[in-house]
């Protein structure tokens, strides 16, 4: 068997791909919910329903939508640039962290700050403590060639041990029973609900809003250019005159400081406090998101969803038809491998000997 | 033995809507040399990929010795005898030779290597066709010429009786393409048989028993060739009749534009060695050279893509600017050397590939908005002027032919958006390599016009007849050294070969 490259992608190619990654995940699926002795038909059923098919699936599933969203537009911009940031877990926590330090972290007095400017520290803070742990990596890789999966993957661990030595130190909050568990924010900085009586918060909105900023970033400007052209063809792009280590620091400004916002946001929306919990590997999904979405930011936004939704459903249906959650991870994992070899193979020709 | 040794019937195979191969049938006989000639793209490549069964066709069968060779199937290939010596060298260069031609030909579950077996083996191939190579040396300390002959040993120890040569020659110097052909009578002699890829007309005509010419993937003709001529040859190969290239006449040349005294570049694979040159407006200075030998080392110098150790670069009378940008601004046009990997960005479309190296200035972006509409107007002029076919200014790059990409990075470098200056300085690297003989004429022409206008050019190339045609003074780069730029009347082709293997001519002359 041997790949051969097509020299035009027809358009049939291209209706057929997507229908074909869908209907592969769907196969891949329904032989493990038959495996785990569950009617097929009405596990999907439940699947759908449990994350799209009431206010209530559907506010859960933006609530949960909403991390995801920014730790995937944080991947695409580096995954763009050719900076593979795994490190957004990481970067996520020590946004998470910041936004506490800032927020709640002072007894409760908020420096005598106005609630706005308290929030746009906050926020300013969390973005710039997830940046500023990206360029370290990022600078190494540009100067000195060290790869940065590694140095970014390593960093998750070391954030991680340093967010839990500080919610059993200093920022612990003394009233939590001796529960590992930060301070509060202050209640003002809180973001507000979307709709009553359910989950979303306002996070969503920013979501929708970066995404929408870094696609008109990506396409209109000249940092755009910049990021796109470094992550197509390094060479060709130094030749034209990008600043190569520019283009980086800026890609790992982005990067972080989307993923540590996502850290913030999830505290400020959802939970108030840090906990070691918070995220169950946002920063990784992310990763998946983005490359679901091809690298678009506007694709992002359906891709989050969609994971979401996903992992919404799975917790429902589980409850009905005991089918594991972790079906939800395999739909996610398989319609990943099946996006990417579809799109594979809109291109290429397999050819048996 | 009589009869063909290798005979193609009836080779088809299409890529999409190109047809790359269209029904080629042809025979090899025993003890022949066969030229197989054609412009690139004409289908040769994809004619010995099927060969060597790196490509199946479509349709067509292959018959060698008198047995069918399965489709598709290197190994089989291999073992039927067929030997293919690639372009760019296939060695580790980190290895001895011996373990090179070992590599692959021992079993993986034989304990030991039999490597005492292997040395008396390999020299008695190479002392059996005169292909001396020390079996302990390193292959990277070896001369490019000697790691061809290895790759050919690599090819004869495994009992190749067909050999194929892949444009052997455009790594050598005259001399060692003397050499090569030498080796190859030698091997013929002892009845061996070899296809001979190439397009020089010259040396297909010196070496070859006969040749077979291919253009738009059709056999278009075979001659004995000693019943041929090069002007025969060049019209079945192009399609139709080709003038001689034109001379020019040397032009007046101006003031200074750029000059380099004493330019160190940091120690590395390919560097330069105190490389002193002066590039006057309106004249073509040609470098010639084997490449590795400090080209893409003087290319990037002057192109802003890397700095130097030591001496000193002027350009118009100030320091060499160290960014591509502002290098642009000064009137500084590049042309690198290989255009997929460094020209453009295959996967961004045609207009931000035309405007990207002036991105950056006011006309296409402000604020670091792009100017989106001035940037496309910008592309489609240049798309027209340049001729640019076969993609719009929306389709990626990647899209385009070699030759069209080409203008494409040959607009870009010389086309100057009103309120900028002309050219006044070119770098060209290898701007003609690969492409069609109508490409060629093309580009030749561009840097002609552009030193007409006052531009100084600096042309690095491999190709000796080009340095010969178009340089009006020519210098030979060797291991880093430059030789004096001297008026072109003043080479031959045999003292810029001597030139390119490390004699240094013209400055025993200057000692003397």
């Amino acid at each position: 068997m041997r790949l051969e490259k097509r020299q035009q992608t027809s358009p049939l190619a291209w209706v057929l791909a997507p229908l074909g990654a869908v209907g592969f995940t769907l196969l891949v699926s329904a032989l493990l919910v038959l495996w785990a002795g569950a009617p097929v038909g009405r596990t999907y059923l439940l699947l759908l329903q449990g994350g799209f098919g009431s206010v209530f699936a559907l506010s859960e599933t933006l609530t949960r939508a909403i991390p995801l969203i920014l730790t995937g537009l944080a991947a695409t911009v580096a995954f763009r640039a050719r900076l593979f940031n795994i490190g957004a877990e990481g970067q996520l926590y020590a946004g998470a962290l910041a936004a506490v330090a800032v927020g709640g972290a002072h007894g409760g007095t908020g420096w005598d700050l106005p609630p706005a400017l308290l929030f746009g520290l906050m926020l300013a803070a969390s973005a710039l403590a997830g940046a500023l742990l990206l360029l370290g990596p990022a600078l190494m890789k540009a100067r000195l060639g060290v790869d940065e999966v590694v140095t970014t993957l390593l960093l998750n661990f070391i954030v991680l041990l340093l967010v839990s030595m500080m919610l059993d130190g200093p920022m612990k909050d003394p009233t939590a029973m001796g529960w590992p568990q930060s301070v509060a924010l202050l209640p003002e900085l809180e973001l507000s609900k979307l709709i009553a009586q359910t989950r979303v918060h306002s996070g969503l909105l920013a979501g929708m809003g970066l995404a929408l900023g870094l696609w008109v970033l990506m396409r209109y400007t000249v940092l755009g250019f910049d990021i796109r052209a470094l992550g197509a063809n390094a060479g060709a792009a130094a030749f034209v005159g990008v600043p190569v280590t520019r283009t980086l620091v800026w890609v790992a400004v982005l990067s972080g400081g989307l993923a540590g916002l996502a850290g913030a946001i999830e505290v400020a929306g959802r939970t108030s406090y840090l906990t070691l919990d918070m995220s169950p590997g946002y920063g990784y999904s992310g990763i998946v998101i983005a490359m679901l979405a091809g690298l678009q930011p506007l694709g992002v936004l359906f891709a989050g969803v969609f994971v979401a939704g996903m992992l919404v459903g799975a917790d429902s249906m589980s409850r009905a038809v005991g089918v594991p959650t972790y079906i939800a991870d395999v739909i996610v994992a398989a319609s990943l491998i099946s996006v990417l070899v579809a799109g594979a193979l809109a291109q290429y020709r397999v050819r048996w000997k | 033995m009589t009869g063909p040794v290798l005979s193609l019937s009836g080779i088809t195979k299409r890529f999409g809507a190109l047809l790359a191969n269209d029904a080629i049938s042809l025979e090899l006989q025993p003890g022949e040399i066969l030229a197989l000639l054609g412009e690139n793209g004409a289908g040769k490549s994809t004619l010995v990929s099927i060969l060597f069964g790196h490509y199946t066709a479509d349709s067509g069968s292959i018959t060698v010795f008198g047995q069918a060779l399965p489709p598709g199937d290197p190994r089989a290939a291999l073992a039927a005898g067929i030997g293919m010596v690639h372009q760019h060298f296939t060695l580790a260069d980190n290895l001895r030779v011996l373990d090179n031609i070992m590599l692959g030909s021992e079993p993986l579950w034989q304990p030991f290597t039999r490597r005492a077996a292997a040395r008396a083996r390999l020299l008695a191939v190479s002392q059996r066709f005169g292909l001396e190579v020390d079996p302990d040396a390193v292959v990277g300390t070896l001369s490019v010429g000697e790691r061809q002959r290895v790759e050919i040993l690599k090819a004869l120890y495994r009992g190749a009786r067909i050999l194929i040569l892949d444009e052997p020659t455009a790594v050598l110097t005259p001399q060692e393409s003397e050499a090569l052909f030498h080796v190859l009578g030698q091997m013929v002699a002892q009845g061996l048989s070899i296809i001979f890829i190439s397009h020089k007309l010259a040396e297909v005509l010196r070496v070859s028993d006969r040749v077979a010419v291919l253009r738009q993937g059709r056999l278009v003709a075979q001659a004995r060739s000693a019943d041929t001529s090069q002007a025969q040859l060049a019209q079945w190969m192009v399609g139709h009749a080709v003038g001689a290239p034109q001379r020019h006449p040397a032009q007046r040349t101006g003031e200074a534009v750029c000059v380099l005294r004493d330019v160190c570049t940091p120690a590395g694979r390919d560097r330069l060695d105190r490389v002193s040159l002066a590039l006057h407006s309106g004249e073509i200075v040609a470098v010639a050279g084997i490449s590795g030998n400090g080209q893409v080392a003087l290319a990037e110098v002057l192109s802003g893509t890397r700095g130097i150790a030591s001496g000193e670069v002027r350009l118009l009378g100030a320091p060499l600017p160290k960014s591509p940008a502002q290098l642009t601004a000064l009137g500084v046009a590049r042309i690198p050397e290989d255009r997929h990997a460094v020209g453009v960005v295959g996967d961004l479309p045609v207009w931000e590939n035309a405007v990207s190296e002036r991105l950056r200035s006011r006309l296409f972006s402000r604020f670091s908005w792009v100017r989106r509409r001035a940037a496309l107007a910008y592309a489609q002029a240049l798309i027209a002027r340049f001729d640019v076919r076969g993609a719009g200014p929306l389709a990626p790059a990647r899209s385009l032919s070699g030759g069209n990409m080409q203008k494409l990075i040959l607009g870009r470098a010389l086309m100057h958006p009103a309120g900028t200056g002309t050219p006044r300085l070119i770098v060209a690297h290898q701007p003609t390599w690969g492409l069609d003989i109508g490409a060629v004429a093309y580009v030749q022409a561009q840097l002609i016009a552009a030193r007409e206008a006052g531009a100084a050019v600096l042309l690095l190339s491999g190709d000796l007849d080009e340095v010969l045609t178009l340089g009006d003074r020519v210098a030979v780069m060797h291991r880093g050294h430059l030789s004096e730029a001297v008026p072109a009347a003043q080479w031959t082709r045999e003292s810029i070969g001597l030139a390119m293997a490390g004699a240094r001519p013209h400055e025993d002359a200057h000692a003397a």
